[in-house]
């Protein structure tokens, strides 16, 4: 395959569309599938059969449009409206429509903030191209950045870019990505491993679950140059089983890769050779630490190990690893095409680019959005997001999931990079948003994180096996209004004690939901605690015990 | 030519200035020098997982503490290995083993020479402050020579490590995550069933509690893991 090859395709899909201008998209990711979108797809392929559009208009299936509260949502091409909430006997009313004015009582605004104040990056393609054709993504300048950094760009100059991007780390904690590429280039050894982690396991995210599902060969991209730039000739891609719908995706993209030879043996005339393996999670949350995840891939149990070696000296079976995250590599692409330096053009001056994040809880918009890093938590929650429903109060939100915590509404306007979310006692993570109203006890927001973290420790080292229990333990007590002001202190020992002697992140950030509540919302503690009252009357505090 | 040049690290180990091959790790430097570390999970002759967190360090310059027994020297390394913050941290980490299955030293076969025992007694601790969770875990008196019992399993792996290295039939392992892990004989068989045992009883020798020993006796021998380091030895002369 060679650039001239792929601007053949292009040019192909180009006028293959033209052929039929009238494009009808519907959203077949997971959110929408689940809410019946494939019917919606079938009865619209057969209102389309009946009507004399047959041959001139095309429907259909393209990834995640972001609004997944509204679906299933379809979209009419070449005007961009967009119906929500579509069922299957609207079909024949919305293909009359092509020609005509659209379907007022479907029809949801392009001009809403959710769609207006995005910026898409990793989701340029998301709902715009079919997951399951690779020529769509060839069609959107796709592996337009392989070629040129196969045919351009020296090892070396692809990892300058990436630096000059500014890139961080998209799984949670934030390295450098270009620093993390140059450790591994430089590093001997007879074989080097890519690993793609796509072991997506927070509560309330699902960020990589849509870009898989949306654009999958923006991900095999983004592996194949890094394979390219560290020395690489085989990648992994270790996604859990809980995504059946990615892991179709993935498949059929790997098998339309291999056949126009952008996988396998002499990629584009060169001499680099790299092909990618999928390796199914079964499930264990621990497995997401990089560590684990190689012991998964080898076949081992998922249990971490003490680093150092970094999986960048001495990973996947021994040999120099580059591990990253699914986000981490769908940024890639665009960066190789359009240079670092446009990359770091967005964001702020220590967090650049973009940014997804799946916006869930209290939210009026629920659903994928990507937006600058430094936008504000108020433009993306009330903006962006459409705000708290039912004209309650905001409360908290919660961000990194397990490892994260809750930011109160006096953070606000902190704009959201990795530096300001760790002073405010949360993390990045990897971009969960879970919003909540009043209507929520923050003691219990904690507890279900520590059930969360108690039932996914590995178990390996002591302090998160027995240390997460007993803080289960003591966190129940205090929501069944038990507890006394000891066991509070108890609590926060063991904090801190599992915080610092843990053996992998799962353990050292474990305590997170519990001190950032704690830090914010000790009053509400207190009020179990000492009045045996759940402020947000969600806790289930009996009278007897009230009465002791 | 000259010589390689042996390479030593100097560092300091609680104020105390001390030489150690490269190759050697923090807690090995220290025992030469005989300065304790508390360890439960490591044993000379078997590779390290750093798993009881007992042997945190604190290293001047490097925020998070490190585990010496998988932590190398390397020059000019401040290590201090008692601190009140450490000290705390692993008395609270014995007090969590304690609480977290059925400890009662006073009916234990293993009273006397325990390694969990002799260590709560070297830490001064009297009492555990946590709620003890007091699992009901089954005991497998299947083997013909020797009986697990889970409520005294500390989970450090030992059996597990020296099944699996030195004697080769890796018979041990682990089951379950998290609060739930236990050791297993073979795919969760009972011990006397297992075809892979074969009968060695070093698993028995390592175990550093009253978990794994011997039938017959109302009281366990003292355990003998010294013959760890001598087959490692004996191997490597003989390759």
């Amino acid at each position: 395959m060679t650039s001239e090859q792929l601007h053949q395709i292009a040019t192909d899909e180009a006028a293959s569309r033209a052929s039929r201008p009238r494009r009808l998209h519907v959203c077949v990711a997971a959110g929408c599938v689940s809410s019946n979108s494939e019917a919606v797809k079938k009865s619209l392929e057969g209102a389309v059969g009946e009507s004399p559009l047959k041959g001139s208009c095309l429907v259909t299936g393209v990834g995640c449009m972001g609004l997944c509260s509204r679906g299933p949502l379809v979209s009419a091409e070449p005007s961009g409206i967009l119906y929500q909430e579509v069922g299957p006997a609207d079909a024949d009313e919305i293909v009359r429509s092509l020609d005509g004015l659209p379907v007022a009582r479907l029809q949801c605004s392009r001009d809403l903030p959710f769609f207006k104040r995005q910026v898409g990056v990793v989701l340029e393609n998301s709902g715009r191209i079919n997951p399951e054709r690779i020529e769509d993504y060839v069609a959107a300048e796709g592996y337009a950045g392989l070629a040129q950094a196969l045919t351009e760009m020296t090892p070396a100059q692809v990892i300058e870019q990436v630096s000059r991007s500014g890139l961080r780390g998209r799984g949670g904690a934030g390295y450098p990505t270009g620093l993390k590429w140059g450790t591994v280039a430089k590093a001997h050894g007879p074989s080097k491993y890519v690993i793609c982690n796509a072991d997506e396991g927070d509560p309330g995210a699902f960020m990589d679950r849509s870009v898989l599902e949306s654009d999958p060969q923006r991900v095999l991209e983004g592996m194949i140059i890094a394979g390219y730039a560290v020395g690489a000739s085989r990648g992994y891609i270790y996604v859990r089983a809980e995504y059946p719908l990615a892991i179709a995706r993935l498949n059929i993209a790997i098998r339309q890769a291999k056949h126009l030879g952008l996988l396998g043996t002499q990629i584009a005339n060169t001499e680099f050779d790299f092909d990618i393996d999928l390796r199914l999670g079964a499930g264990a949350f621990v497995c997401g630490e990089e560590t684990a995840l190689i012991a998964s891939i080898e076949g081992g149990r998922g249990t971490p190990r003490p680093r150092p070696p970094y999986p960048a000296q001495a990973g996947l079976f021994g040999a120099p690893t580059l591990i990253n995250n699914v986000e981490t590599f769908a940024n890639i692409p665009a960066i190789i095409r359009k240079g670092g330096d446009w990359y770091a053009g967005m964001g702020t001056e220590r967090s650049k680019g973009t940014k997804v994040f799946a916006l869930t809880g209290k939210i009026n918009c629920t659903g994928l959005i990507e937006v600058p890093m430094g936008m504000s938590l108020r433009e993306i929650i009330f903006e962006v997001g459409g705000g708290v429903p039912e004209g309650r109060k905001f409360k908290a939100v919660q961000t990194g999931g397990p490892s994260g915590g809750c930011i109160p509404e006096q953070f606000l306007d902190m704009p959201v990079d990795y530096d300001s979310l760790a002073q405010a006692g949360s993390i990045m993570g990897s971009g969960g948003m879970i919003v909540m109203d009043d209507s929520s006890c923050m003691v219990d927001v904690a507890k279900y994180f520590m059930e969360f973290c108690m039932s996914e420790s590995c178990g390996k080292c002591i302090p998160c096996r027995a240390g997460t229990a007993q803080m289960y333990d003591l966190l129940a007590k205090i929501s069944e209004g038990r507890a006394t002001l000891d066991n509070l202190a108890m609590l926060e020992d063991l904090c801190d004690m599992v915080r610092h002697t843990s053996l992998c992140g799962l353990g050292q950030s474990a305590p997170n939901p519990v001190l950032s509540t704690l830090r914010y919302f000790r009053d509400e503690y207190l009020a179990h605690i000492q009045e045996k009252r759940c402020p947000a009357g969600v806790c289930a505090i009996s009278e007897k015990e009230a009465d002791a | 030519m000259s010589p390689a040049t042996p390479d030593v690290k100097t560092l300091k180990i609680d104020g105390i200035d001390i030489s150690a091959r490269s190759d050697q790790t923090v807690l090995e430097a220290a025992r030469e020098h005989e300065l304790s570390i508390p360890t439960l999970c490591h044993l000379d002759g078997l590779s390290d997982v750093g798993a009881c967190r007992l042997c945190l360090v604190e290293v001047k310059g490097t925020a998070k503490l490190l585990p010496a027994c998988v932590t190398r020297v390397e020059e000019g390394m401040d290590v201090t290995t008692k601190s009140d913050r450490l000290l705390k941290y692993r008395r609270m980490i014995l007090e969590l083993l304690f609480a977290e299955r059925n400890h009662v030293c006073s009916v234990c076969v293993a009273n006397g020479h325990c390694d969990l025992q002799g260590l709560a007694q070297a830490h001064g601790l009297t009492h555990v402050q946590f709620p003890y969770r007091y699992p009901k875990l089954p005991v497998d008196a299947s083997h013909n020579r020797f009986v697990v019992d889970h409520n005294r399993c500390i989970l450090c792996t030992r059996c597990v490590r020296v099944c699996d290295e030195v004697e080769g039939a890796h018979t041990w392992d682990v089951m379950g995550r998290g609060i739930e892990s236990m050791v297993i004989t073979d795919l969760h068989q009972p011990w006397g069933e297992s075809d892979t045992c074969t009968s060695c009883g070093k698993c028995v020798q390592v175990c550093p509690t009253g978990a794994l020993f011997e039938k017959g006796r109302a009281r366990s021998a003292a355990k003998r893991p010294d013959f760890l380091p001598y087959l490692t030895m004996m191997r490597e002369e003989k390759r």
